[in-house]
């Protein structure tokens, strides 16, 4: 499988923040979400693959080059949106496109001003006029206008309506028709993802907890409840973490499967959603 | 081509495409032949993952009932007639031991259980 981009042992340090070495690819032609708790890693991974910040150790492999020596080559390829925009605040949209445009070779003029319409942004207004959906329209719209290869995103759709979330999901099913196209975002609204990403990433306190297809995340992993305390005495495969209430007790598994085999009938198992798995990983923290 | 996914459903989205293109190739609905929208445009007119599609053709290519052509695309399978009577025969089967099993819990013998479906059978025509 061809990856558009490869990250290996990558480290980054801050004070009180530490991306762990970690290593996974993100193979051509699908989408990939990578999500987390808030203060997980996931801008720094992002910024990091853009080379917005120097990385300590480890390698990035971006379209098989590396990302610092052939950076401008790789940049050109790529459809960025920031989690917060920042565009000069003084200056009309359609004037920061076009002192934008030139740094693109395949700027494609006509395709930004479709999507500026179907947007229904301004072209006169300035940036600064704009609410924060509208920033968020905004930014999407450059990286859009490219023909980027591979668009990375940070969390897109926050501070974006239902109706918005929506139509950027339809907008991101249609470039993933052409399958040269690659697409990584981070979220910590799950639900946006679970039917586009063919992929998740879930990272936790600076370290990979997985990186696999999502049917098959969503497959293995599934919550059993129960009203005894079922952790007394049976052993629970692929125990992630659990919760323990007044009324009995839930448990998130990463092999729901044998599970369910080995657990009394008067438990039920139920699939558990990427919400789920954030929630219990974050649990499952504080037994350890 | 109809196809709805359910959210709600306890079946995997993979599941629920193969199962409803199986049931409109056994019923007629699709044509030997036919073309199936390609594994990119499904997965953007249904706005799920090209990973859930791709799988969804995987497990009907398997079972025979499309035929995948390089380059091409995927096609409904030229079917035999027996063949596929018997794939639905098949059908039946299944759901008639999940009945079975069903009824074996509830404690319900086999007369029992035959005149339940003597009565069905008559209900229905």
């Amino acid at each position: 499988m061809e990856h558009a981009v490869q990250i290996e042992n990558l480290r980054k340090e801050f004070k009180g923040f530490t991306l762990k070495d970690v290593s996974f690819n993100i193979p051509k032609g699908y989408v990939m979400g990578l999500i987390g708790p808030n203060g997980a890693g996931k801008t720094t991974l992002i910024k990091l693959i853009m080379n917005l910040i120097r990385k300590n150790s480890g390698q990035i492999r971006v379209f098989g080059k590396d990302h610092i020596q052939h950076e401008s080559e790789i940049k050109s390829r790529i459809g960025f949106v920031y989690d917060i925009p920042h565009f000069y605040e003084d200056i009309k949209l359609k004037s920061t496109a076009s002192a934008i445009a030139p740094f693109y070779p395949k700027w494609d003029q006509d395709l930004f001003l479709k999507l500026m319409n179907e947007f229904s942004l301004p072209l006169d207004k300035k940036f600064k006029k704009l609410s924060h959906g509208m920033k968020m329209k905004f930014s999407l719209c450059l990286a859009l206008s490219h023909d980027a290869d591979l668009i990375l995103m940070d969390e897109p759709t926050s501070g974006l309506d239902p109706v918005f979330r929506q139509e950027l999901l339809e907008k991101m099913s249609q470039i993933m028709l052409d399958e040269e196209k690659t697409m990584l975002f981070s979220t910590h609204i799950t639900s946006d993802l679970e039917r586009i990403a063919d992929y998740i990433t879930l990272i936790h306190n600076g370290e990979i907890i997985f990186s696999s297809p999502l049917d098959n995340i969503l497959q293995n992993w599934g919550i059993v409840k129960s009203e005894k305390d079922l952790l007394d005495k049976t052993e629970i495969p692929g125990l992630v973490g659990y919760e323990k209430t007044n009324y009995g007790i839930e448990i998130l598994t990463s092999d729901i499967k044998t599970a369910q085999t080995l657990i009394s009938s008067d438990s039920i198992s139920e699939k558990a959603t990427l919400e789920d798995i954030m929630y219990f990983i974050k649990k499952g923290e504080t037994h350890a | 081509m109809k196809i709805i996914i359910s959210n709600a459903s306890q079946k995997p989205i993979y599941t629920q495409i193969s199962e409803q293109i199986k049931n409109q190739i056994i019923s007629g609905d699709l044509d030997q032949g036919d073309p199936l929208p390609s594994i990119r445009k499904l997965a953007q007119e249904l706005q799920i993952s090209v990973i859930t599609t791709k799988r969804a053709y995987e497990e009907l290519d398997k079972e025979g009932f499309i035929d995948t052509v390089g380059g091409k695309g995927c096609f409904v399978a030229m079917q035999n007639k027996e063949l596929l009577r018997e794939k639905k025969m098949k059908m039946v089967e299944d759901k008639m031991l999940e009945a079975v099993s069903e009824a074996k819990l509830l404690g319900i013998e086999l007369k029992e259980l035959k005149e339940m479906l003597t009565l069905l059978y008559k209900e229905e025509e």
